[in-house]
């Protein structure tokens, strides 16, 4: 800690160690890439009574490596009214932070090797946790100038969705990594790691109350745009999403970040919320049963990513800011103040958690509210589009129930607050 | 004060680091002065941002690089982009008259002002002005996120809760001025929010609209032109 950049000197071992485990991780996720891609095709495949890929290799596992070649040898084009650096900058900076992030992930415990004490984890930095923070923003970049570069209206709108979306759900996501943090009271991976040990009810996910589990759960799948969150490539409606106007190996590595991603992000799932490595080992071969643990748990939600694939249709846009702005980020702002308050003793706790759910009560009314104002404003024609799609929203929901909410007219707000 | 040992341990590898990081931040602030385009403007920007989180690192200010790139690379250079890419200024600016007279002049003298002041202050230690922490940033065991977070919540505590809430005076105001009570049969207007009411200029680099033609015709009819003729949808 501290001295980042070795001022006192290091030996050559240490040089090495660190160049084999950085070129070790990069294996392992383009390994992982390869078999996600396959894993997520046979699966589909399965759920929908298909066969899918199996000619290439047993199982047809080799299938992404054949698509990848021929990715590779397809004709790379740019649109005339591309701006041409930033049309090429755009596929890396998607890439890089989806590999950068999974330099933080403690994946097994700690090894010797040549009497060096070597953690299995690319890096460990103070900062920790922040860097998937940062990164994650980063990301925001590849997604944004990649539609702004084509010079081409689908994949701008599907950039504008895209980067939208990563922002909202940021807010969220930031929130339930800081109850992680509020309990683990580090904010590097080894440290939340070691904080979650002994046992398994001592996971953050039970630590933390599930709350921030879920919320970061949605929130991340949110900020990957993987269903039922991907409405920047909605296919019916933008063609391709944000990276329409590319092909051959840029597009691969759009494709590449995408799904680098799903894995490094159920990897710091797995580290923040199911103690990572953590789980009864044997007492031979000692350093491997860790790795395996956090693989076997990683392979859990990369399954639970595709079955959402699988079996969820897409939000509509006004959903999913709903969801994010009005649902999550309060959610997970109240739990949190409810995990620090329950840290200074159980009657704060409870009594926090009373004003939250109160205040959550309020909340709801006050949107339902507004939501009646706004439907009162679009009969009258008062409203832009976005208004009107909510209202439609209103409409829908209140079918049902006969003819239809009471329509509310300027002040009429008297139902405000009922708790 | 005695010098922290860190310092004096810059060996060649920190001055290399140094050397880059400050090239990449000195090299990203010309470019953000020089791009003719306000998206290569931003970029630019984002670089001198993550040089000077470099520095910071080097300098054992860990916390504040991770917020610098979280909070300025994340969010607000994220948001002159989403302003740039939809309100469409990326139209190349005229750069030859200045909207206030003798910026420019003033400018520069305040830069070199700056910059005098900087090297006064550094002292010649170079290149890590050492006397510039008020204290010791490492103490053993303890990193430097923890004894931000101590300060920052025991000693300091009255100046954050105040700056915290400025910025929540600051959004809501935000808020009540950007959203005027709307009357009954108001006129439609755009709104970004909504998503997908976009002029022309939005698209792209070059924004469908050359300079040469704007320049040829002089007026802004190619705009409405091209608004209608690319962006016809049914309405509703």
């Amino acid at each position: 800690m501290g001295d980042p950049l070795f001022s006192n000197g290091v030996g050559l071992a240490v040089w090495i160690i660190v160049v084999v485990k950085v070129l070790l991780a990069f294996g392992f996720l383009m390994v992982s890439v390869m078999l996600m891609i396959w894993f997520e095709r046979k699966v589909i495949s399965d759920m929908q009574n298909r066969i899918g890929p199996n000619r290439a290799g047993p199982f047809g596992i080799l299938q992404t490596l054949a698509d990848g070649i021929k990715l590779f040898f397809k004709e790379d084009l740019m649109p005339d009214k591309a701006d041409r650096f930033v049309f090429k900058l755009a596929p890396y900076l998607t890439v890089l932070p989806a590999f950068l992030i999974f330099t933080l992930v403690p994946v097994g415990g700690v090894v010797t090797i040549a009497h060096h004490v070597v953690e299995l984890q690319v890096a460990d930095p103070p900062m920790g946790i922040l860097l998937l923070l940062a990164l994650s923003s980063v990301a925001v970049y590849g997604t944004m100038l990649a539609g702004w570069s084509s010079g081409s209206k689908y994949p701008l709108l599907g950039s504008v969705r895209a980067s939208a979306q990563m922002i909202s759900y940021e807010a969220a996501m930031g929130l339930s990594v800081a109850a992680v943090i509020l309990e683990s009271h580090s904010l590097s991976t080894r440290a939340i790691v070691a904080a979650q040990a002994p046992h398994f009810w001592d996971w953050g996910v039970f630590r933390t109350g599930v709350v921030p589990f879920l919320v970061f759960f949605v929130a991340v799948t949110a900020e990957l745009n993987r269903p039922p969150f991907d409405l920047t490539e909605g296919e019916q409606e933008l063609v391709g999403g944000f990276h329409t106007e590319y092909s051959s190996i840029r597009f691969a590595l759009f494709f590449l970040a995408e799904f680098m991603n799903a894995i490094t992000m159920s990897a710091i799932m797995v580290t923040l919320f199911f103690g990572g490595p953590d789980g009864p080992g044997f007492h031979f071969v000692r350093w491997l049963w860790p790795i395996l643990w956090f693989l076997g748990k990683t392979l859990v939600f990369l399954y639970g990513y595709v079955w959402i694939r699988a079996a969820l249709p897409r939000l509509r846009y006004d959903q999913l800011m709903d969801l994010g702005w009005k649902r999550l980020i309060p959610l997970s702002l109240g739990w949190l103040l409810v995990i620090a308050a329950t840290s200074i003793n159980a009657v704060w706790g409870f009594s926090v958690l009373g004003g939250g759910i109160v205040a959550a009560g309020v909340l709801y009314q006050s949107l339902r509210v507004s939501s009646r104002r706004r439907e009162a404003l679009a009969m009258e024609g008062g409203l832009g589009r976005a208004g009107r799609l909510a209202s439609h929203q209103v409409q829908l929901r209140s079918v049902p129930d006969g003819p239809g909410a009471p329509v509310v007219t300027g002040g009429g707000t008297s139902e405000g607050g009922g708790s | 004060m005695s010098i922290h040992p860190a310092v004096l341990a810059a060996t060649i590898p920190d001055s290399i680091t140094f050397a880059i990081a400050a090239a990449i931040s000195v090299i990203g602030a010309l470019g953000v002065v020089l791009s003719r385009n306000p998206v290569h403007s931003a970029l630019m920007l984002v670089m001198t941002l993550f040089g000077v989180a470099v520095l910071f690192v080097e300098e054992n200010a860990q916390f504040l690089a991770a917020v610098q790139v979280i909070v300025y690379a994340g969010a607000i250079v994220v948001l002159f982009l989403f302003v740039i890419m939809l309100l469409g200024v990326d139209r190349r600016e005229v750069t030859e008259r200045d909207p206030l007279r003798g910026q420019r002049a003033v400018a520069l003298l305040l830069g070199i002002l700056g910059l005098v002041e900087v090297i006064l202050l550094a002292g010649g230690k170079w290149p890590t002005g050492a006397h510039s922490a008020a204290g010791a940033i490492n103490v053993t065991g303890r990193s430097n996120v923890a004894l931000l977070g101590d300060a920052v919540f025991t000693t300091y505590l009255l100046p954050f809760e105040i700056t915290s809430a400025l910025l929540v005076i600051a959004v809501i105001g935000a808020v009540v001025l950007a959203r005027r009570p709307r009357q009954a049969g108001d006129r439609e207007q755009p709104q970004i929010g909504g998503g997908d009411i976009i002029t022309a200029d939005v698209l792209g680099p070059d924004s469908l609209i050359r300079p040469e033609i704007e320049e040829a015709t002089g007026s802004s009819d190619v705009h409405e032109e091209l608004d209608k003729s690319s962006f016809e949808r049914s309405d509703p």
